[in-house]
């Protein structure tokens, strides 16, 4: 019965997606039988009862024994179905423990991922095979629903909510992800592809940080320069808590006007805003300190040396995403 | 005169009476302002029939511009017209307007207030509904509510789907307020119309008629008739929120001034629910006449069934949650849900079931309106078996919002509902017009009713399962052979409508030729002269056996 | 056989082969008087229970959000003159008990009586509005108005929370009015709702002033007495349940801990 599944059910990308299709197939056959219980009487009384003149038919008004039957095991029937469609739901809403979890931020009308390490994607998701993850999904705009056909699970994604899904993606390959709640004009153009690899692959896709930046680095989009890249890094990797940029002295300094001039030290040196100083004060942040009180050339005192080092937590395109912002705050 | 339930003699044998509720009085306003329930059926009729045709209309061009993956032909006709707008938008309109006018203009009240207004009274041998002004007004109401939908459409469309989901609704352009407040003009509509036949039933029966006497149609519409009246109302409220959260921003259902979304799919469902169940009733209460009717057989189970009607009624209200499982509900909302719906099965199989023992042994003719109760039975059937896979929580994880709960929902109203109007307008329409249709014809067109009605969506269960979403306008390749199949089938079903208006409409061109019973039906309504005079009965009819007992009809033979 | 008998009947009123009662309110199609006050006063309690039921809703939507903004929902309601809508109680308790007097008086066919608790009964009504009236205008000067209209500065929880972050935040305190600005606001929603339900309520009490307005017309001219006095009664009940709705609207408004 294999081909008659594959004609309905999309292919099977999970052990759950098989589980459903087997319960699939039982209801199938099943409402086909109880579908024969209904018209094969119906077909045979027309054959057998259609109309002669002068047939006379009897009064039958009930049958109490026979209508008990057909009340009651339906009803047994339906029970049963129940526990059964129960059983595989609990499997669909309680995650493992030990999943990978994803962030889904999705909006009108395309889809941010967000891995562990920060990575992030847009309208692109790669997977590890054989790992369980579970997505937190949340909406900036209207209701949407993440739809992964190939692994049987959706769940609707709901605008000051945050709502859950799990799987464990199981075959290698493309699969596709799609929008199943009405979202608007764009809602049928929010169909991608879920790309299911090896472990060895899926490290290579985390090392580079994801896919989003390329967008930022390709030209090929006016709204989307490496500087604007710098500024959703600098929105949300933390910086903007403690560096403005418009000129104003926060718990940093402001990144306005710095990129290529010579800086105040807290040792009252001067040293030159470029690309080497501006790495180093990402990853070694306490190497030098910038004058915060000053009186002429000389520093009264420095800024509280109170930055953590981004070793690690920055990824290369990242940070060439914050030294093109920086550049373009003069 | 003896008045059990006899036959009325056949045209013929009397004369058929000069007068009849359509020619009494003459004009406009003779119309216009009527507060006899025949004529106000027949308005809800051609209004309903209208909106039909209006809701078939869109329904084409949905299928239309699904026909092929790149939408060439729609394409076209977009550009022909001169419409500038994205076509996605275009069709996301489309869809909403099949479905805001297929719902609340069209099969909400399609067998109630047409049909059931003809017909309710003249079942209880009553001179008309309790309140015949009530009646009128609300007839007023529909269209004023037809008036802003149609309006609303006209300036500017809206494109939230029949559903008017926040925040989606609070937000999108269009004339979504102007269309809210249409759909609650028209809850209040199906209101008095609920309040009218409840009142009337339990008050205006025929002297004799107890209540295991009256026909099982009476018990439908009266059990549509306690949804109409406590569901209702919480639709209007809930709209009412729904256009102050629009205007005013209440904070109520939009999330992002602290309301919530998902509040919103509670309260429509309440009311949404039940809504599928004045959908359907209706439809099983006319089945349950013509069955026994065209068998020439009495009614088996006649008690279960009503009581089933009734049932169904009161478990509709618990049962809105189904549409929510994956919407964000409490999980264990969702299990209680699950398991409720579950018992909407039960009634819903002892009315099969007892249909098919009817035909057992009977002396079935298969006339145009016995074979649209035959279709109902396998459509229906093929509907609510679909309706398993849904209620299993799951395969509804998978199925829902996917093009199977749209063949499943449209073979239970189209295949349902819409099916058994046929059968009914069909049954009655020697009554209400007093002229026999082409037989010829009606075959014909109920046997293309059935085809295309199949090739449409049978298949969209198999792009369903597929995981083809709906509200869809861009699809994948993959779904392109099934997709241009079933918009095939849409237009044979759309043909077959066009006979059937055709053959229904050429009836009306001949002298009255129907007879006072042409189908050997044994409720009152068949009693008086087809038309009936203006108020109703010449006698008032007396009760004194149940309702389909054949006995006496075979006896007289 | 004779046609006759059916085509001269006009609705709505008797007619010779309908039932022989000469009462000018008999409708042809209910065989006797009595028939017809027990469908109209069907009639009535069905249109009541919808009535319920379209409160019911906004009760419903009221306990959800109350879950939702617990502190809020009580420090709002603080804002809420206790006094004002006891007495508002009070009046309609008594508009309530002068209704029945008027039904009891058209049921004896007393006129004097009947315009006499009628016109009190009104009375009591628009006493309600206009205390009514006092509330809303105080309301309106301080701010505590629906949604988006919500002006009041010294709530003990601040009122807006911006939850976006990245590009979007930007965007948002930029482009966006107040209205759009992503925030939540317990206060504004529970005068949501107060105005919504109260206002929903006040629309039945204009209704009910209108009708009962007509029955007293009507009483004047002496249109009732024991064999017909279907409408009063009708309008009494009709006037309970709106007396009824506020008994719960009280507490749940007013009283709230």
């Amino acid at each position: 019965m294999g081909w008659l599944t594959r004609i309905m059910m999309p292919p099977a990308g999970s052990e759950f997606a098989k589980e459903i299709d087997f319960m699939y197939m039982g209801l199938f056959w099943l409402c086909v039988f109880l579908f024969l219980t209904i018209v094969i009487p119906m077909g045979y009384f027309m054959w057998r009862y259609r109309y002669k003149p002068g047939r006379v038919t009897p009064h039958v008004t009930h049958n109490t024994m026979v209508e008990i039957v057909w009340t009651i095991l339906p009803l047994l029937l339906c029970v049963a179905i129940f526990f059964w469609g129960l059983n595989g739901w609990i499997k669909y809403s309680v995650a493992p423990g030990e999943a990978m979890e994803i962030q889904v931020t999705a909006k009108q009308w395309l889809w941010k991922f967000e891995y562990p390490d920060g990575s992030r994607t847009v309208n692109d998701l790669h997977l590890p095979v054989n790992k369980p993850v579970r997505f937190v999904m949340t909406s900036e705009d209207v209701i949407h629903d993440f739809f992964v056909p190939d692994m049987r699970v959706k769940h609707d994604i709901i605008p000051g909510r945050y709502t859950e899904i799990w799987f464990t993606p199981e075959v290698l390959g493309k699969h596709v992800f799609t929008c199943a709640e009405y979202c608007g004009k764009g809602h049928s153009e929010m169909t991608y592809n879920l790309t299911v690899e090896n472990d060895a692959d899926f490290a290579k896709f985390l090392e580079t940080g994801g896919t989003e930046w390329e967008d930022y680095f390709n030209g090929k989009d006016p709204k989307k320069t490496p500087a604007d890249w710098g500024r959703v890094q600098y929105e949300t990797k933390g910086c903007n808590t403690c560096h403005t940029i418009d000129g104003n002295k926060s718990k940093g300094p402001s990144w306005k006007g710095i990129w290529g001039k010579m800086e105040l030290m807290n040792n009252s040196q001067k040293v030159l805003v470029d690309e080497a100083y501006v790495r180093e004060s990402m990853m070694y942040p306490q190497a030098k300190i910038v004058c915060q009180v000053r009186d002429g050339d000389r520093c009264i005192s420095g800024f509280e040396p109170i930055m953590p080092s981004f070793q690690g937590l920055l990824k290369e395109n990242q940070i060439k995403g914050l030294l093109a912002f920086i550049q373009s705050l003069q | 005169m003896d008045n059990a339930v006899t036959f009325a003699p056949r045209i013929g044998d009397r004369p058929r009476p000069k007068k009849n509720y359509l020619n009494e009085t003459k004009g406009f306003w003779s119309w216009a302002g009527t507060l006899d329930h025949k004529r106000i059926g027949i308005m809800y009729l051609v209004g309903v029939l209208f909106a039909f045709f209006l809701g078939g209309m869109f329904a084409m061009l949905v299928r239309l511009a699904l026909f092929s993956a790149n939408h060439k032909i729609f394409l076209g006709i977009l550009k022909t017209l001169g419409v500038q707008k994205d076509p996605a938008e275009v069709y996301n309109r489309v869809f909403t307007l099949h479905g805001v006018i297929m719902v609340f203009l069209f099969i909400i009240p399609a067998i109630p207030a047409s049909l059931g207004n003809f017909v309710l009274p003249l079942m209880l041998g009553a001179k008309d509904v309790a309140f015949p002004r009530l009646n009128l007004f609300s007839f007023y109401l529909w269209v004023t509510g037809a008036v802003m939908a149609i309006t609303g459409m006209i300036v500017g469309a809206i494109d939230t789907g029949w559903t008017f989901y926040t925040p989606y609704s609070t937000t999108t352009d269009g004339t979504v307020t102007l269309m809210v407040g249409a759909v609650f003009v028209l809850g209040f509509s199906s209101i008095f119309t609920g309040v009218n036949f409840i009142a009337t039933t339990h008050k205006l029966r025929a002297p004799g008629m107890g209540w295991f006497d009256l026909p099982l149609f009476i018990w439908g519409i009266y059990s549509t008739a306690i949804i109409q009246v406590l569901a209702t109302p919480v639709l209007g409220i809930t709209l009412v929120l729904l256009m102050l959260e629009r205007s005013f921003g209440i904070g109520i259902f939009d999330p992002r001034i602290g309301g919530d979304p998902v509040l919103f799919q509670h309260f429509f469902w309440f009311y949404s629910h039940p809504a599928v169940y004045i959908m359907i009733l209706p439809g099983m209460a006319i089945i349950s006449e013509l069955i026994p009717t065209f068998s020439q057989k009495t009614m088996f189970g006649y008690r279960a069934v009503a009581y089933a009607s009734v049932s169904l009624a009161l478990v509709s209200f618990i049962v809105w949650g189904h549409h929510m499982f994956v919407a964000g509900q409490s999980q264990l909302a969702t299990v209680v849900f699950s398991a409720l719906t579950f018992l909407v099965a039960i009634p819903s199989g002892v009315k099969l079931y007892n249909w098919l023992a009817t035909m057992y042994q009977g002396n079935i003719k298969f006339d145009t309106p016995m074979l649209y109760a035959l279709s109902f039975i396998v459509l229906f059937a093929i509907g609510g078996l679909t309706g398993i896979f849904l209620g299993t929580l799951a395969t509804d994880v998978h199925l829902t919002d996917t093009y199977f709960v749209v063949a499943h929902f449209h073979f239970v109203m189209v295949g349902g509902t819409v099916t058994a109007f046929l059968g009914g307008l069909h049954y009655w329409w020697p009554k209400m017009t007093g002229r026999m249709y082409s037989e010829f014809w009606g075959r014909i067109g109920c046997g293309l009713w059935n085809l295309g009605f199949n090739m449409t969506f049978l298949t969209q269960f198999f792009l369903g399962s597929k995981g083809m979403p709906r509200r869809y306008f861009n699809y994948l390749d993959q779904f392109q052979p099934l997709h241009a199949f079933s918009s095939v089938g849409a237009w044979i079903l759309g043909l077959s409508m066009f006979i059937t208006a055709g053959y229904l409409i050429a009836s009306l061109r001949k002298p009255m030729d129907a007879p006072d019973n042409p189908w050997n039906g044994t409720t009152l309504e068949w009693k008086t002269s087809s038309p009936p005079i203006a108020h109703n009965f010449e006698e008032q009819p007396v009760v004194e056996r149940e309702p389909y007992d054949y006995r006496p009809v075979l006896a007289a033979k | 056989m004779s046609t006759t008998s059916v085509d001269l009947e006009s609705h709505g009123h008797a007619s010779a082969h309908a039932g022989h009662i000469d009462d000018p309110h008999h409708q042809h199609h209910f065989t006797t008087m009595e028939q017809q006050f027990d469908t109209s006063k069907l009639g009535m309690w069905l249109f009541l229970a919808t009535e319920v039921l379209l409160f019911g809703g906004l009760f419903v939507g009221f306990g959800m959000m109350q879950a939702r903004y617990p502190r809020e929902f009580v420090e709002a309601h603080t804002h809420l003159v206790r006094w004002q809508g006891s007495l508002n109680t009070v009046v309609l308790l008594v508009s309530s008990f002068t209704m029945v007097l008027a039904v009891q008086a058209a049921k004896k066919g007393i006129r004097t009586k009947q315009v006499l608790f009628l016109s009190l009964t009104i009375a009591c009504a628009c006493i309600f509005l206009v205390v009514k009236y006092f509330e809303y205008a105080h309301k309106y000067e301080e701010g505590w108005l629906p949604g988006r209209f919500y002006t009041y500065q010294h709530d003990s929880i601040p009122a807006c929370h911006p939850k976006l972050s990245g590009p979007e935040a930007a965007a948002a305190a930029q482009g966006l009015t107040a209205a759009e600005a992503p925030c939540t606001n317990g206060y504004a929603t529970f005068f949501s709702f107060y105005f919504m339900m109260t206002g929903l309520h006040g629309i039945h009490i204009l209704g009910g002033i209108v009708v009962l307005t007509w029955m007293l017309l009507r009483a004047r001219r002496g249109e009732f007495s024991a064999a017909y006095y279907t409408p009063v009664d009708l309008v009494g009940l009709y006037w309970h349940l709106v007396d009824l709705i506020w008994i719960y609207l009280f507490p749940l408004y007013y009283l709230i801990q």
